[in-house]
């Protein structure tokens, strides 16, 4: 099991190893895990990822001591924790922040999936994993952002919840199933809470463990987009890749250390984000009479909804919007070239991912500032752009004129 | 891989060990807050300030309980009989000058009380924190009962100033919160 065992395990690891596979797994999973040896910038956001999941993990644990998940004290329990529990503000704006660097870190780490292929054979699985993680991930932070129970908690999950009524013949029994009552209410609250701090997390651990072990089983992408699982030298000693530790935990550690300046730059100095991370109309309490002027999801939903809000047309919109993030699931299929790496793919494939990045982030802005005949109109070209990445990928994708790989990694440090 | 002609070890370890420490002062620091949410938080103490008691209506002999701080306060007038009986069960009790138990200076004495009439205890028994009973009448629990508490929980006995009996499972005397009185008849518990 173990490769380079050259010194024997003494003590407590030994009397371990003897009856768990201790040593065994660690060496599989981290210390003797062979990663590319040409791991670059867009590798930091995998760890990252974890670490403010376990961020999200600690921090949502305490704020469940001191929170109530009731329509008559949420809000004031929240405002409880802000101001009478001690440090309850730190341990709260590192939850709130936290949710939103949980989305910075997710997008680049799906980006680096989209710049280096990593979606591709042999890797659809791990692709798939990710992606119900990405679609947990946002139930999760949408049944997390009802909680405080302001204005924008209550209009949102009003919104969203009113999306189901748009399903022919049964949408308005499935939205009142959802809620459970005849608008958002109390007994969403309760129902949300639950699935906040108990159902969604679970399942998303379980899918981190295989998102981590087919990864492994694989074996991590690079760069250069070529598998280095197998690239050994004469002797059967592998190339071009290096253990993970010490050289990638080093490098994460650095990572890690970079995250926390700029996150507690934004917890100490600029906890509500700029208006995005947590919006002003929730500070006040949720009323269920008078919706405020201005409602929009936290910036990490908004691509999704100015796609809804370009579509003129209820169940259209809804679908649309469902399908914008369905679609990603596909992406392993959808693109037939054989390159993984934006590297040595052609001008095409280059020009449609910046389009499409490009059309994504216009959309997350639009999504942010009211609707007006003319963003609206931008809106719609822009959602446009995004589909049509994905309409035109399997079109172009396998005719597409592509640079020559290497056969071994290159630009290694 | 790795042909390195000299790979410098005690520079490594030195940055191998300043790092785990760094780390874990990290995690130490942010260990602390977390911690620290877990004290009583600003309302909890706001809550658990003082309690003004009116006593003008408590009879000679009598009890009155109050909460502060969530626990039963008891405020009792004893009698003069009653205090001159304080001396006469002092060879049965563990600690009957309180050297080993809980009160304010000013209640450190032989009525352990301010006024030695008003006796003001937290009704929690010391063992396992029951609420003993009130048994004033003499002889009541055994011939020499001279008045005091009967904890039900597991039988522990104090007298009428809440000093413990030998032989009982409670290590030490009632405890006597922090009070004064801002007028004869007004007093204020927890201040």
């Amino acid at each position: 099991m173990s490769t380079t065992n050259d010194k024997t395990s003494t003590g407590l690891v030994a009397w371990l190893d003897e009856r768990l596979p201790f040593s065994a797994f660690l060496n599989k999973h981290l210390l003797e895990y062979k990663a590319p040896k040409n791991f670059n910038f867009w590798y930091y956001f995998g760890s990252l990822a974890l670490f403010v999941l376990i961020n999200q993990i600690v921090t949502g644990i305490w704020l469940a001591m001191f929170y109530k998940p009731m329509a008559t004290e949420a809000f004031n329990s929240v405002e409880y924790i802000m101001r009478d529990v001690n440090y309850g503000w730190l341990i709260r704006y590192m939850h709130s922040t936290g949710a939103s660097f949980f989305f910075i870190v997710i997008y680049l780490h799906m980006t680096r999936a989209f710049l280096y292929g990593s979606y591709k054979k042999p890797r659809e699985l791990v692709w798939l994993l990710g992606c119900f993680m990405f679609v947990l991930l946002i139930a999760e932070a949408f049944f997390g952002y009802l909680l405080p129970w302001g204005q924008m908690s209550f209009w949102g999950a009003k919104v969203i919840t009113s999306l189901f009524e748009a399903i022919p013949y049964i949408g308005t029994a499935l939205a009142e199933f959802i809620r459970g009552d005849f608008t958002v209410s109390d007994v969403v609250l309760n129902r949300f809470f639950s699935l906040h701090v108990a159902a969604i997390p679970m399942l998303f651990l379980g899918l981190v463990i295989f998102h981590l072990a087919a990864l492994h089983h694989v074996g991590s992408n690079n760069p250069d987009g070529i598998e280095t699982k197998n690239l050994v030298d004469e002797h059967n000693k592998p190339l071009d890749v290096v253990n993970f530790h010490p050289y990638y935990t080093v490098k994460d550690i650095f990572g890690f250390s970079v995250f926390l300046l700029i996150f507690f730059a934004f917890i100490f100095f600029q906890p509500e984000g700029f208006g995005l991370f947590l919006e002003a109309p929730n500070f006040l309490q949720a009323d269920p009479l008078v919706t405020p002027e201005h409602i929009a999801p936290v910036w990490y939903m908004t691509p999704f909804y100015a796609i809804l809000r370009a579509v003129p047309s209820k169940l259209g919109g809804v679908m649309a919007m469902f399908s914008a993030i369905g679609v990603l699931f596909f992406m392993p299929w959808l693109d037939r070239c054989p390159v993984k790496s934006i590297r040595y793919r052609g001008f095409i494939h280059k020009v449609m991912l910046s389009l499409f990045i490009a059309s994504f982030l216009i959309l997350g802005y639009l999504g942010t500032v009211p609707a007006t005949p003319t963003l609206t109109i931008v809106a719609r070209i822009a959602a446009i752009f995004y589909f049509s990445f994905f309409i035109l990928l399997p079109l172009y994708s396998k005719y597409e004129k592509t640079k020559p790989v290497p056969t071994r990694l290159t630009r290694s440090h | 891989m790795c042909d390195e002609p000299h790979v410098d070890l005690e520079r490594r370890n030195f940055l191998a060990k300043a790092t785990t420490a760094l780390g874990g002062l990290g995690i130490a620091a942010i260990g602390l807050p977390f911690l620290k949410s877990w004290l009583p938080s600003a309302r909890t103490i706001a809550q658990g300030g003082s309690v003004e008691v009116n006593i003008s209506q408590l009879p000679v002999g009598g009890l009155m309980t109050v909460a502060w701080r969530g626990q039963p306060i008891w405020i009792i007038r004893r009698s003069s009989q009653e205090i001159s009986a304080l001396k006469q069960v002092e060879s049965l009790l563990r600690d009957p000058q309180s050297h080993e138990s809980e009160q304010p200076a000013y209640a450190k004495n032989e009525y352990r009380s301010l006024k030695p009439d008003i006796l003001v205890l937290v009704g929690i028994c010391t063992h396992l924190g029951c609420v003993p009973t009130f048994k004033p009448e003499m002889g009541s629990l055994f011939p020499d009962w001279q008045g005091g508490f009967y904890c039900p929980c597991h039988g522990s006995k104090y007298d009428l100033a809440g000093r413990v009996f030998k032989g009982v499972p409670a290590p030490s005397n009632l405890v006597v919160p922090p009070y004064q009185f801002i007028d004869p008849n007004i007093l204020v518990i927890g201040a």
